[in-house]
């Protein structure tokens, strides 16, 4: 039977077990929305804006492991796309992102709505496809998920002229997926995981480094068990957190510029690091001349480009987590490191995360200590800014793809949508949103087909009348000068919530925090917005100022 | 710092459009530079042959060659200065002729370089030299004291030599 190029698609996206599209429909890619107008088995959830439609994908992506499809039209639909194809892009998301492109004889000639969009997302995706001709549609949607969702996973971009999606042909979907420049190596080399057993079995002082690579590959049960039997001490980042219970005795919690102290001396005295689909990062690094200086390193990862890229490595190992954890697990038992494990204790007890109640304001580490307290096993969704790091310190996640947060772009807005993909890809969990009164509003708008779809989100929004993080840099490293900051002008936000048919708080003390959040968890016919209205002023640490070594690390109370 | 060293990539592509962007955006976006590019369709029509020179210190040169061996379209990639390889490049150049006496030194340095003719005007002609980097160097300097009107290289090409065996 032949069927159009739209319906190709969708009868490929079927065979991928595709069960949202998030998009906003539009003039490139109406004959794609028109197919599944009457698609029963893929369920079309119509965004407010194509970056949340990104983002909405992303957040399923995150919380199940498959991958996320956003769907958009030509032009500025795809180009609202770009916010979320990047950050799913510098965070490993698999996610297949179609847009709709002008017809084939326009494209190149400026047309209305017209947007290179290959171009445009070039540096930003794993990979992507233009397709002219309807006969290529069903082989790209096959390549295009193996791509998104093997290897180090990755946005993959499908632009499909208009015209291929209206013309008619055979529909016939391959088999099996080969493309010959794309093997992603999954087990490690068998003599370099020998090579890093002897280091750990030698190491007087090692760590375990892991990081959101470890989540990807589904590793977090051999990364405990490798914790367990080693009995070394670990410290997770920002993106893997979860991946190792934050409350077990050997969790050092997260390194870094707002980590732990405990995490941040431990590598500066290490003489052995384990980094587990880590990064290096330069937020976690710190002065790259001061980062780990006698430690010998262990690096395990799917992408080799990452491997020696920020920090020499004594001990590479390219492979899949979960495959190369297997095969160490085999190979290492208890260590013999007890003065070690004592002065890891000792940094543990003698700098915890804290802060100190001003008068009566609303902390912000109250608040969210509370939501830990009363929702410890919600998928917690972060934005960006000051509320993520005070979420990441203060909650202590036990659980792989408990915590959402676009890490590595750090792109406010992130959090509402991809709460909303969360929600939608664990419908029997509660799905928890700590927002922030910048990024809250940046995607705000969102709020709508949460209301529509009675999604029982819990959005609580740590306000400060300030784009916080940069007006603590602004205090610390400009002089107090604020420029641009300031966002005393922001709307009530329950009053606004309220408004887009949610149900809206507002929270001004902190004996009113604990039943604000018990009431939030009687609301589940829909969102409970809460704005939590806390001290303006509090910073986050402890911090270690850019370009500073994690030794230097500024533990903010005195 | 650690010096700088010249290498050139043999990288096999997918013969399909977009894929020479996205090699040379991997450039571009990381601040290398490219010095030569070579790409043309190779005896297997869906495959391509890029040759590309370029430059970095120990940690970009791998850098380079990881980041072309992830691109999903690059189906090999190898660092030829780390084995044996043999190089050519064309130039072709189109010397200023204003008399007879000068066209006669000019053919004659030409048959040095063994170039060959393949214009020849009454203001000019225009030389076709193949070689390695230093040969072509020796003669572009050569011809630039009589005079280059234009001058078009090809870019390096190259692989590795055969197996012994």
């Amino acid at each position: 039977m032949e069927l159009s190029g739209a319906q190709i698609l969708i009868e490929g996206l079927k065979r991928e077990g595709v069960e949202y599209i998030f998009g906003v429909n539009g003039g490139a890619a109406m004959p794609i929305f028109d197919a599944l107008y009457s698609e029963p088995d893929i369920k079309l959830i119509p965004m407010r804006h194509e970056q949340g439609a990104s983002h909405a994908a992303d957040g399923y992506a995150r919380v199940t492991g498959d991958v996320g499809v956003a769907l958009a039209t030509s032009g500025p639909g795809a180009t609202n796309l770009v916010t979320g194809i990047a950050t799913a892009y510098m965070d490993s998301i698999p996610m297949v992102a179609i847009t709709g492109q002008v017809f084939t004889h326009y494209i190149g000639s400026d047309a209305f709505q017209e947007c290179d969009v290959i171009g445009v997302t070039r540096p930003i995706c794993k990979h992507s496809y233009l397709i002219k001709s309807n006969n290529e549609i069903a082989d790209v949607v096959a390549e295009a998920f193996h791509i998104a969702k093997t290897g180090k996973p990755g946005p993959v971009i499908i632009d499909i002229a208009k015209d291929a999606q209206i013309h008619e042909t055979l529909f016939q979907y391959p088999e099996s997926v080969d493309i010959r420049g794309y093997k992603p190596q999954i087990h490690g080399d068998p003599a370099q995981i020998a090579k890093a057993a002897e280091l750990i079995k030698e190491a007087k002082r090692p760590m375990l480094y892991a990081g959101g690579g470890v989540v990807l590959a589904n590793a977090s049960e051999e990364l405990r068990k490798l914790t367990f039997n080693t009995q070394i001490p670990i410290t997770v980042t920002l993106m893997g957190l979860g991946a190792f219970p934050e409350t077990h005795p050997l969790a050092m919690e997260m390194p870094g510029m707002h980590g732990s102290c405990c995490a941040n001396y431990a590598f500066t005295d290490a003489d052995l690091v384990v980094a587990i689909g880590a990064r290096f990062d330069d937020r976690v690094t710190g002065d790259l001349s001061k980062f780990a200086p006698n430690a010998k390193k262990i690096h395990i990862d799917i992408d080799a480009s990452c491997i020696g890229k920020n920090v020499p490595v004594d001990v590479p190992i390219v492979g899949d987590a979960k495959s190369v954890l297997t095969e160490l697990n085999k190979l290492v038992g208890p260590t013999d490191i007890d003065p070690w494990r004592a002065q890891i204790q000792e940094w543990k007890q003698k700098y915890p995360f804290e802060y100190e109640q001003k008068g009566d304001k609303v902390m912000p580490q109250y608040v969210i200590e509370q939501i830990y307290k009363h929702y410890s096993d919600a998928i917690v969704v972060a934005d960006v800014g000051q509320h993520q790091m005070w979420a990441a310190q203060y909650f202590k996640f036990t659980e792989p793809r408990q915590w959402l947060n676009s890490g590595g772009l750090g792109t406010m807005g992130f959090s509402l949508p991809a709460a909303i993909g969360a929600q939608l890809g664990c419908p029997d969990k509660t799905v928890v949103n700590i927002n922030g009164d910048g990024s809250y509003i940046m995607t705000i708008q969102e709020l709508v087909p949460a209301v529509t779809m009675k999604l029982p989100l819990k959005v609580f929004i740590i306000n400060n009348m300030y784009l916080g993080m940069v007006r603590q840099w602004q205090e610390l490293f400009h002089g107090k000068r604020y420029s641009a900051v300031d966002y005393h002008d922001n709307p009530d936000f329950a009053l606004l919530a309220e408004a887009f048919g949610a149900t809206g708080l507002r929270v001004e003390h902190p004996e009113d925090v604990e039943p604000a959040l018990q009431k939030a968890k009687g609301i589940n016919e829909g969102p409970v917005v809460i704005d939590f209205i806390v001290d303006e002023e509090e910073n986050v640490f402890p911090m270690v100022p850019a370009g500073a070594g994690l030794g230097d690390v500024i533990r903010g109370l005195s | 710092m650690n010096s700088e060293e010249r290498h050139i990539f043999s990288v096999l592509v997918e013969n399909r459009f977009g894929v020479l962007a996205r090699v040379a955006g991997l450039f571009s976006g990381r601040g290398f530079n490219i010095d030569s590019l070579n790409v043309a369709e190779t005896h297997d029509k869906g495959i391509s042959h890029i040759t590309l020179v370029t430059h970095g210190d120990a940690q970009i040169i791998d850098q380079i060659y990881q980041h072309l061996n992830r691109l999903i379209d690059v189906i090999e990639v190898t660092d030829l200065s780390t084995g044996t390889h043999v190089e050519r490049e064309l130039v072709l150049i189109k010397v200023a002729i204003d008399d007879p006496q000068k066209r006669t030194e000019v053919l004659q340095v030409a048959e040095v370089f063994r170039g060959r003719v393949i214009d020849m005007k009454p203001a000019s002609l225009v030389l076709e030299i193949t070689g390695d980097e230093g040969k072509l160097k020796a003669a572009i300097d050569i011809f630039n004291t009589y005079g280059i009107l234009e001058l078009s290289r090809t870019g390096k090409v190259a692989m590795l030599r055969g197996s012994e065996k």
